[in-house]
Order: C-alpha cells, then sequence, then structure tokens
C-alpha cells in the first residue's frame, strides 16, 4: 500500500487527534485545534464535546469557523452562556477536561509566552496576550499545545510567562495551588514531547521519517528523550479525507501552515 | 418613557473626550456604527476598554481618539495583530493596562453586581498579576488559598448592541452573549444601539430573553446593520472578508486614511454607510432561517 502523502500541519492535527478521548469536554479554540476535535469527534470520540471561550457549549458547527465567535457555533449548540459563566461555572470550578494552547514561545517547562518579546513595558514585539489561556492553562485537567518544531518557538526560557506550564519543575506548580494538571504533551511536526516526572518536556515519539537529532536541532534547550521513543502511526486515509474533504475543503487551515 | 434618539445625539451626550468608553460584544454585535461616529465628532483622549479590542479599537487608535487602551486580547483573530494597537504599545504613543479574558470580564462582573472587586482562583502566571498592580491578592478568611482579586470596573459610557428593543430600552439578546449585560450594568451610561426596535408587548412574550433592561439604559438608537463587519446572529454574518482585508489596509498610514474617509469621514451616519455598503454584500452576508421551537410560558 503506498504511503499516504500529509503535510506538517495535518500530521500535528491528526496527532492530537488522537490524544482526545471518548467524553471529553474540550475547551477549544478556533484553527487548528478546532480542526483536531472534530476529527477525533467524527472518528474515534464521538462523544467530545466542545466548548468555547466566547461562552458557547456543545458546540456543532456547520460550516468551518472563522472566528473565535463564528455564528455557526451558536446555531445548533447545546447551551450559551456569558464569558463570565464558562470561565466560571465551566472551566474555573473544574469542568474542563482538555484545554488547547498556543502561543509565540514554550519553555522547557511547558510554561508559555504569549504576551511579548522583550521587555514588558517596552515591547520589542508585543503579542496579542493570554485571551484566556492563563486560565485554561490553570484549570483544565489536561492540555495540549501544538506548533511547528522550530529552536525560536522553544527557547529554554520564555520571556514573559503568559500561561503556566509546570513553572520551574512539578514540585513548583504543585505548590502554587493550580488545579489542572498542566501540559501533558506538545505535538510539533517532528514528534510528542511530553513531561517527565520533573515536568520537564522531552521526547517521547517521533513521527515516521522524523530523527532525534532534527528534533534537538530545532529545540532551544537539551532535549531530554525517553528510555523507549515510539513511532507515530502515520496519518491514515480516512482521517486525511476527513479533515480535506469534511472539515476544511477550502483548505483554510490546513494549507495555511496553521 | 421612550428613550429613542439618533445615535449622533446619544454619542454627542453621553461620551466626552477623557471617558472611559466600553464598547461591548465578544467577536459578535460590535457596535461599529457607534465607534465611527465617535470618530466622527472627533472625541478625544478616550480610554477604550474591551475584551478583544478588535478592528473597532485598532481605527479609533489609528483616528487619533484614545489615549489608553484595557483589554485581554489584542489581535486580529485567525488574522493577525492589530497594528496600531501593536505600533502603540511598543513605541509608547500608547497607554494599556492588560489583563486575562477572566481577569478582564470579572471587573465587568464587580461592576455590575456593586462588588467593590472579584476573586479568582491563582493561575500561577504570575508574569502579568506582576505587571499589572491592579491585580492583588487576599487571603481567603476561610482558610483556603489566597486568591487573585481584580477591581470593580465602571466604565462611564458602555455601548451595547442588541438584536431588538422596545423604546425604553428593554433589550433581547440572543448568540454569544460575551460581556454584554455585565457590561450595561457595570456603566455609568449606557447607549443602546439595536437592529430593531419592537414594541414592548414582543419583549413581554419572551421575558427570559430579556438580558438588558431599560433601568440601566440612557439612550436607544435604532441602528440596522450597527455591527457590520462584525455580525449581528440572525440578522447577517461577520464579513470575514473585510477582516482579512484590515491587515493590508491598517498597514500604513496612507491605507487607514483611504478608509476612514470614504466609511467614516465620508458617510453621514450608518444609513448612508449601508447604502454605500450595497445590496450585494448585504444580500452575501444573509443567513438561512433557523427557528428556535417556541415555548410556553402559560396564561395564568
Amino acid at each position: 500500500m503506498p504511503e499516504a502523502e500529509y503535510n506538517a500541519t495535518e500530521l500535528m492535527i491528526i496527532n492530537a487527534a488522537r490524544l482526545l478521548k471518548d467524553g471529553d469536554q474540550v475547551f477549544v479554540g478556533v484553527g487548528i485545534p478546532n480542526l483536531a476535535c472534530n476529527l477525533a469527534r467524527r472518528t474515534h470520540a464521538p462523544n467530545l464535546q466542545m466548548i468555547y471561550e466566547a461562552g458557547v457549549i456543545g458546540a456543532r458547527p456547520n460550516r468551518l469557523p472563522l472566528s473565535i465567535g463564528d455564528p455557526t457555533l451558536v446555531s445548533g449548540a447545546l447551551s450559551v452562556c456569558s464569558m463570565f459563566e464558562v470561565f466560571s461555572l465551566y472551566l474555573q470550578r473544574g469542568n474542563i477536561d482538555v484545554g488547547f494552547l498556543g502561543g509565540a514561545q514554550i519553555d522547557q517547562f511547558g510554561n508559555i509566552n504569549a504576551t511579548v518579546i522583550g521587555d514588558y513595558q517596552h515591547p520589542k514585539v508585543r503579542l496579542p496576550g493570554s485571551g484566556g489561556s492563563m486560565e485554561i492553562a490553570a484549570w483544565a485537567n489536561r492540555c495540549y499545545i501544538m506548533t511547528p518544531h522550530q529552536k525560536r518557538r522553544f527557547p529554554a526560557r520564555v520571556d514573559f510567562r503568559t500561561s503556566a506550564g509546570f513553572l520551574a519543575g512539578r514540585a513548583e506548580r504543585e505548590a502554587a495551588g493550580v488545579r489542572g494538571g498542566g501540559p501533558q504533551a506538545v505535538v510539533t511536526n517532528l514528534g510528542i514531547m511530553e513531561p517527565d516526572e520533573t515536568g520537564e518536556m522531552i521526547l517521547t515519539a517521533l513521527h515516521p521519517g522524523a530523527t532525534v537529532e532534527e528534533a534537538q536541532a530545532n529545540t532551544g534547550w537539551a532535549l531530554k528523550t525517553a528510555a523507549h521513543i515510539r513511532v507515530t502511526e502515520p496519518p491514515t486515509e480516512n482521517e486525511l479525507r476527513i479533515l480535506r474533504e469534511e472539515l476544511d475543503p477550502a483548505g483554510i487551515y490546513l494549507k495555511g501552515g496553521g | 418613557m421612550s428613550k429613542l434618539t439618533s445615535l449622533s445625539e446619544a454619542i454627542h451626550q453621553h461620551v466626552h473626550n477623557g471617558d472611559l468608553v466600553y464598547a461591548a460584544g465578544f467577536t459578535h454585535l460590535i457596535p461599529f456604527a457607534a465607534g465611527h461616529e465617535i470618530i466622527r465628532q472627533g472625541i478625544k483622549e478616550l480610554v477604550l476598554a474591551r475584551a478583544t479590542p478588535d478592528l473597532i479599537y485598532d481605527q479609533m487608535v489609528a483616528a487619533g481618539c484614545a489615549r489608553k487602551v484595557i483589554f485581554s486580547y489584542s489581535g486580529n483573530p485567525g488574522v493577525g495583530s492589530l497594528k496600531w494597537l501593536r505600533d502603540g504599545m511598543q513605541n509608547g504613543s500608547l497607554e494599556w493596562e492588560e489583563y486575562s479574558h477572566f481577569g478582564m470580564i470579572s471587573r465587568l462582573q464587580a461592576g455590575a453586581s456593586g462588588l467593590p472587586f472579584m476573586p479568582m482562583r491563582q493561575t500561577g502566571a504570575l508574569d502579568l498579576e506582576r505587571a499589572n498592580p491592579l491585580y492583588q491578592r487576599v487571603q481567603d478568611p476561610y482558610g483556603g488559598e489566597d486568591v487573585v482579586v481584580v477591581p470593580a470596573l465602571h466604565p462611564d459610557v458602555a455601548i451595547v448592541h442588541v438584536q431588538r428593543a422596545d423604546s425604553e430600552g428593554n433589550a433581547h439578546i440572543w448568540g454569544i452573549l460575551g460581556e454584554q449585560r455585565e457590561a450595561a450594568f457595570a456603566a455609568k451610561r449606557v447607549i443602546l444601539t439595536a437592529e430593531e426596535i419592537v414594541d414592548a408587548e414582543l419583549i413581554r412574550s419572551d421575558p427570559n430573553r430579556t438580558l438588558i433592561p431599560s433601568l440601566v439604559v440612557s439612550a436607544v438608537c435604532q441602528v440596522p446593520w450597527c455591527a457590520h463587519p462584525s455580525y449581528t446572529q440572525g440578522y447577517y454574518d461577520r464579513d470575514n472578508d473585510f477582516y482579512l482585508g484590515w491587515e493590508e489596509m491598517s498597514k500604513d498610514e496612507a491605507g487607514v486614511k483611504a478608509y476612514l474617509d470614504e466609511w467614516v469621514y465620508g458617510v453621514r451616519d450608518r444609513e448612508e454607510y449601508l447604502a454605500k455598503l450595497g445590496p450585494n454584500t448585504q444580500e452575501r452576508l444573509k443567513p438561512g432561517l433557523r427557528l428556535s421551537a417556541p415555548v410556553n410560558y402559560g396564561s395564568y
């Protein structure tokens, strides 16, 4: 059987979708996390529920949402509430299983910077800021991060901690009394990093064809590797078909590189 | 008593130089027509607060209306950045005060509830707490962990767009609710804009949908298509082409000036803007019909 062709974005979405469980309550953003959730719902997790920070619970979008508050999220949803309610009743109360996060920089302990490059008061590059990510990172039971594997995205330390991973290590996060479990996986185009017992992100899986050397060369800290590195299953034709034909037929996110 | 007035009169009456303005709406119901009217009236030195400044505040900053922004996510979602806010923060010409989404809307929730502050659980991410001194921590008097607190926000004026209201300002909203209600209750004055002005009896036919009561409303304006290029659920879709196009339009002063000259200074009001937008765009953005099932409130 010939191997299916796929790009880096498709590879990340498919591997992130496989991390989701049936019945998960997922706090989701637009773009590639939305595609991962919809893919999981159409494959192994039909009872996954999508919750949007705009206050939409159980969205069933008929078209690809193009903004975080797209009206297609509302039509046919289970419930709509205010933003204060979605952040308090759902997220702060502990009713969210999974949160998706992204940012300009992700460090060795999964802390994320989405705020500023350089000094906060005198920014070199001003980024959009937290949005909901400060609370999602803290209070969702599990967090997943999807990002291309590039050295500038993975510095040893972030310039600004917009949202908490394991801080300077798992013990510090525990001492801070933050209720969620923290980042459970960073899915890149080369493989997957997961936290070890200290909370440090280590390489635990490689996608077919990727190497440890490649991952190290694109990471800003001395990347540790798991004793046994798994090779992920290549994307299946069914997964690619659902993504390309059903979810993003115009290729808005699949071809845009996320 | 009717509070109906024109949008230009409402802005003239209720928005003054230096005011703290909260033009509400999370992606949905963003009152662009009101932002444009503020620009046309040349109101200056405003403090512009919104969770997501969106294109409306980028335009107002570009037009020179603002001295400061208060926000929690300053980007053009899925497209890029808000150039005029970003540059203003980078070159020091614009003051800012920053929160997470929950911090920002907790400030409104406190203001709307008549409380001095609102507590939130800790998040472990301390950098923003350190950067913004209005984030504080207080001890849980019941023996739990310290909580993070933010102070009540009381905008001088909130501008809130809705699907329909009666002439006194009792308003029905559906779709994404964002922080519409909290902004209205937190503010000192409220300008309510509505797609439709309807009979009071229609509002009373579905009281659960009345999220903003006349009690907190200062002025009511009928402004169809007020939210374009944002959207009004069931009335018109988001004009995503415009959001994508803003990236290019806003990249230099000439581009912004051309936009403002044509679409803000070049029209008298939203009615003229809408005529200029034309029937093809209006048709493109019209959604299909998807009605909810009626409920029986019962006759007693």
